[in-house]
């Protein structure tokens, strides 16, 4: 019966292809990375790193790629002693706290003397490998004439449609709320209020939503100061531009740590040292669209250095950001329901 | 038409292999669910702040409502819809549009949200011809309209697809005697039809309201605001950022509750099926010859079409235009191929478990334990009302320590893919089986065929249609799939969902929306050429 | 002139080209005979409407009526089986033929009453299909036949799952039926016994023509070669 034997070669080539892949064998050691997908995609600075990583290192650079940060700290906790992980990246400050309070992070011992971020760096545990800053993207074919600050944006009448993220699952929807809550304080809420006619939709996550602003849906989008670099330089188009705003825009930094407990104490360490270092940082910028965490001078392109820089860089310690994520986020749902 | 009494089967044939084998896994999949659940409630922090109480029933509310308005105007439409279509049994494209109507069970959420997004958006075709024409218009998509209008684009085809074939299973001779009697539209509605519909919609309804009920980001992205926060996305807020294990096994276990209850009450309700024993599948229907008849008819068709076709042209269009962003061959190829491979795996591993879980419960449907068969058709549905973010959870909470989860990671793909899919076999294969039964229950009985012999030459003709449909359906389900290849983050195995999410993250979206168009055009040849293969002749 | 006037009827049914030419006397039973797949059925298919003829026509009483809906024929069917509906009762089955829509009134129901009376089924007006055995369903069904007033009956094998002696039954109130209501019966048998104990005329129908049609009895002795295969003489 075609049937049978149809069923018969596909289980004996399902069986043969699962033997085959678990039978290659491994002699190298394995250094096992915890990140996130949109990192290690063929997009993604994962690929270049692999390999720059692995040409020096005689060993075999495994990802594992989750979701998004929260995603990652979420699998580290449930794993606890028993996880597999070496390094851990793609967290940001926001979770770096709470990321300690685990046990499961290790010193990162690198040396951090030449990076070059706008806030000191002294976290002994974390190390930044990108940062960028968080700023509303406006089309400029459709808007002419864009808030030029936080207020303008937040009382203005005129003041156009923008799309958000939503903080409970977007870290750039958390940024936003931090963001608010830096430069109004105790007055955010009313902040949010004054926003809220404005917001086309909150979306699951930053795709989402500039998915929806590039087909046209709302001229304004929640983003970084550092995307229209990506159309610049890939598409050739200067039709996207960032907001600055003389109050200041709030950071995103991603950080990276050893985990404690691995299996590969050493081969973590140079792991992140050689994140840190010039030959993976140029990685950065055209992969991650993010800035890197030290000069790496001429090749940074162009189209960076020519991007808009907030005179004020606002950034909560991760402390502050841990202690307070739970209130605020509940104060925005409070705001943005009415 | 005798009702179906019971029938004494010779006790050595009593319980066959396959059955025994169905009561086994759906014992396995609610056992799994109940350690999940427990092993969630116990590793919880008594550090944890008290359940916000308020906000929780908000939310719970919210999800009701909108998944009840979902399930209602998605039935309404079904019913409409598949009213014309049985009516007109051969028209230019019927054959298409049903094979179409495959896609929107296939594609990922986000593609299918930037679909509608571009048609009912501010700046989507709608908006484009309001403009056009002059009127001053602006479309407000973003809030409980978006859901609806999402959910129904999502759940209708699903529907036709189910409804569709009991159309079929009325014999010849009542149509014949509708013609003959006069009967006009409304009283061939009111004597023929709505027994008919009274039998399917229960198990229709209750997946369709499940799959609203667990929404996740349609609801965020297109219900405009925290308003329309869901019990999946306090789920995954408990889960993923406050890591409020208790809580979020609490409010996994609230959704089953719902879910479930809903099931038990629907099925309670349902009336058992009474059945026709035609060998010839398409009747022809005498009443929709009329020019009347036809008038109605293909008005309906060609609306409900243009509203399921208008977001996959969208679809196509953005796609065609993302061409020249596309990744490479490679990527793609090597893509296409896990997607493929994962897909037929995964549909053939929930084809089999639902096959054998279906025997079981038409056995004991067969004597007459109705809870017993409405427990079973419970389990087979697990992967549809118990969140996947908990299932995940649950695997890596219980696998921690002891199983190297990443590197089985296939295998999980394929089991975990095939959970989520039988929901959808059953649906197919359920009811299939009823029909089966009654027909060759009673000879096979006589003649002492059992298990395999009567599966061959008995059951396999009658049921190899639905057989492929379900394997169709739940392989390009599997294919599609983002949960769980995304659980396990296995890099050597890139589907072309995980492709698609990590162009949309690297901000090429129209690189995103030609993978998006390659994966839809790859599921429809999937599923015809299942289909096709294993079903033999089609026959609508 | 004859009251059923068949002629030049023409259907192809995949490669076999069918015409038949038939003449049927009014108040007379013709039987009609014959191998399967010779196009018996299809015959009173077309007769009842259910079927297109590619050709020809068909007159019942002077009227040509082939061009008219199975509901617009003076003629009524009854199937093998599934002539019911089985989540109706046997009084709304029957009411059926006096009102497809079911909106029975108070006379109505005496009607119905009455034609079940005329079948034997008296008082079984609320019963299920599912409750009745398949001799009494074919009499809910002849039941409802009969309040149609339609003047010809056409039984398509109608009896052929029932048992001799109860076929016999069956045939003797049809004929009953007809002597009461000046019908005009055309059957569909497979066994030769029926037509020889109901029917006046009978015809043979072989490979989509009729090969021969008269008097029973002459019929049924004919030396045809295709006849003479059939009967097994």
């Amino acid at each position: 019966m075609r049937l049978k034997s149809f069923l018969k070669s596909t289980i004996l080539v399902s069986a043969c292809v699962v033997a085959a892949s678990s039978a290659l064998a491994q002699d190298k050691p394995v250094l096992t990375v915890y990140t996130y997908n949109s990192f290690t995609s063929e997009w993604g600075p994962g690929p270049a790193l692999e390999k720059a990583f692995e040409a020096n290192c005689a060993c075999d650079l495994t990802w594992v790629a989750l979701e998004d940060g929260a995603a990652l700290l979420a699998r580290l906790k449930l794993e606890g002693r028993n996880t597999k992980a070496d390094v851990v990246l793609g967290l940001d400050t926001n979770l770096t706290t709470e990321a300690k309070t685990t046990g499961l992070i290790a010193p990162h011992g690198a040396d951090v003397s030449a990076l070059k971020l706008p806030i000191a760096w002294d976290d002994a545990d974390f190390v930044p490998y990108d940062w960028g800053y968080f700023a509303f993207v406006y089309d400029s074919e459709k808007l002419k004439d864009p808030p030029k600050s936080l207020d303008e944006l937040i009382d203005g009448k005129d003041a156009p449609k923008v799309i958000i993220q939503d903080p409970r699952t977007s870290t750039p929807g958390l940024g936003l709320v931090m963001w608010l809550r830096e430069v109004y304080g105790d007055k955010a809420p009313e902040a949010w209020a004054g926003l809220k006619p404005k917001i086309l939709t909150v979306t699951k996550g930053w795709s989402e939503a500039y998915g929806l602003f590039t087909q046209g849906e709302a001229p304004m989008v929640l983003s970084y100061t550092t995307s229209p670099a990506y159309h610049q330089i890939v598409e050739n188009s200067d039709r996207y531009k960032a907001l600055v705003f003389p109050e200041g825009n709030y950071m995103q930094v991603e950080v990276a740590a050893r985990v404690e407990g691995s299996a590969q104490p050493d081969l973590a360490k140079s792991f992140l040292q050689f994140l840190i270092s010039p030959e993976a940082q140029k990685v950065i910028p055209t992969t991650n669209y993010m800035y890197p965490v030290r000069d790496i001078g001429a090749d940074l392109p162009p189209q960076f250095s020519a991007l808009p820089q907030p005179e004020k860089s606002l950034l909560l310690s991760p402390e502050d950001a841990a202690a307070h994520r739970d209130a605020w986020t509940k104060e925005w749902i409070e705001s943005v329901s009415q | 038409m005798r009702a179906l009494g019971r029938i004494a089967t010779p006790r050595a044939a009593g319980l066959s292999v396959a059955v025994l084998t169905g009561y086994g896994l759906a014992a396995v999949l609610g056992g799994l669910a109940i350690t999940v659940f427990a092993l969630l409630l116990a590793a919880g922090d008594d550090a944890q702040s008290p359940p916000p109480y308020a906000y929780i029933c908000r939310v719970l509310g919210f999800t009701l409502w909108q998944a009840f308005l979902s399930t209602l105007l998605s039935l309404l439409a079904a019913i409409l819809m598949t009213r014309a279509l049985a009516r007109q049994a051969q028209f230019p494209g019927r054959m298409l549009l049903l094979r179409l109507c495959a896609l929107p069970m296939v594609m990922p959420t986000i593609v299918g949200i930037f679909g509608v997004v571009a048609v009912y958006g501010g700046s989507g075709y709608l908006a484009l011809v309001a403009d056009a024409v002059g009127i001053d218009w602006q479309p407000r998509l973003y809030g409980l309209a978006g859901i609806l209008i999402a959910h129904v684009f999502f759940n209708l085809p699903l529907a036709i697809r189910l409804l569709l074939p009991a159309f079929a299973s009325v014999p010849a001779e009542s149509w014949r005697l509708a013609a003959q009697l006069g009967m006009g539209s409304r009283d061939i509605f009111r004597i023929i039809e709505i027994p008919l519909l009274r039998q399917q919609l229960p198990g229709i309804s209750i997946i369709i309201f499940m799959l609203c009920f667990t929404t996740f980001a349609v609801a965020l992205t297109l219900g405009g605001g925290p308003r329309a926060t869901t019990l999946e996305v306090a789920i995954y807020q408990a889960l993923r950022f406050d890591f409020d294990l208790r809580l979020g096994a609490m409010l996994a276990i609230l959704q089953v509750i719902f879910c479930a209850g809903g099931a038990w009450a629907v099925w309670r309700a349902g009336r058992q099926m009474v059945l026709g024993n035609t060998a010839r599948l398409v009747a022809y229907r005498y009443d929709g010859r009329a020019s009347r008849a036809r008038l109605v008819d293909f008005s309906v068709i060609i609306f409900g079409a243009i509203f399921l076709t208008l977001p996959i042209l969208a679809l196509v269009q953005r796609g065609l235009a993302g061409m020249v962003a596309a990744a490479s061959p490679a990527s793609l190829l090597s893509a296409a191929l896990v997607s493929l491979g994962l897909g037929l795996a995964g549909g053939l591993t929930a084809t089999l478990i639902g096959y054998l879980i279906a025997q079981a419960r038409q056995r004991a449907l067969l004597q007459g334990r109705k809870r017993g068969a409405m427990l079973l058709g419970l389990a087979g549905r697990l992967g549809l009302f118990v969140s996947p973010m908990v299932i995940g959870t649950g695997i890596f909470l219980a696998a921690t320590g002891s199983v190297d989860l990443y590197r089985i990671a296939a295998a999980g793909v394929i089991l975990l893919s095939a959970v989520m899919a039988l929901p959808f076999v059953l649906g197919v294969l359920e009811p299939a089986l009823e029909v089966a039964a009654a027909r060759h229950d009673r000879l096979c009985a006589a003649l002492g065929l059992t298990g395999w012999n009567r599966f061959c030459h008995i059951d396999w003709p009658t049921l190899r249609r639905p057989i492929a449909t379900a394997l169709a359906l739940s392989s390009v389900i599997a294919m599609g799939d983002l949960g769980a290849i995304a659980l396990f983050g296995n890099q050597d195995m890139v589907n072309l969902t995980l492709l698609l999410y990590g162009q949309l993250g690297a901000y090429r979206l129209d690189g995103a929306a030609s993978t998006a168009l390659i994966l839809l055009a790859l599921a429809l040849a999937f599923y015809w050429t299942i289909e096709r293969v294993v079903g033999g002749r089609e026959l609508h | 002139m004859s009251y059923i006037d068949i002629a030049g009827l023409q259907f192809t049914y995949e490669d076999l080209v069918m015409r038949f030419d038939l003449t049927v006397d009014e108040g007379e039973v013709m039987a009609i005979i014959g191998p399967s797949g010779a196009g018996k059925s299809t015959l009173l298919a077309l007769i009842g409407g259910f079927e297109a003829a590619q050709a020809g026509s068909i007159a019942v009483g002077g009227e040509d009526i082939t061009d008219l809906a199975p509901d617009a024929r003076p003629v009524t069917t009854l199937f093998q089986d599934h002539n019911l509906f089985a989540h109706l009762s046997v009084a709304q089955n029957v009411g059926l033929g006096l009102h497809p829509g079911l909106r029975l009134s108070a006379e109505d129901r005496v009607a119905v009453a009455w034609a079940l009376e005329q079948v034997g089924l008296t008082g079984f007006e609320d019963r299920l299909p599912g409750q009745l055995s398949g001799g009494e369903r074919q009499r809910v069904a002849i039941a409802r036949c009969i309040l149609r007033k339609r003047p010809v009956l056409m039984l398509d094998e109608a009896f052929a799952a029932l048992g001799p002696a109860l076929r016999r039954e069956m045939l003797q109130l049809v004929l009953s039926l007809k002597v009461r209501n000046n019908l005009t019966v055309l059957m569909v048998t497979h066994d030769p016994a029926d037509a020889a104990f109901a029917a006046d005329h009978t015809s043979f129908i072989a490979d989509g023509q009729v090969v021969m049609s008269g008097d029973t009895a002459t019929v049924l002795a004919s030396t045809h070669p295709a006849i003479r295969d059939y009967l097994g003489t």
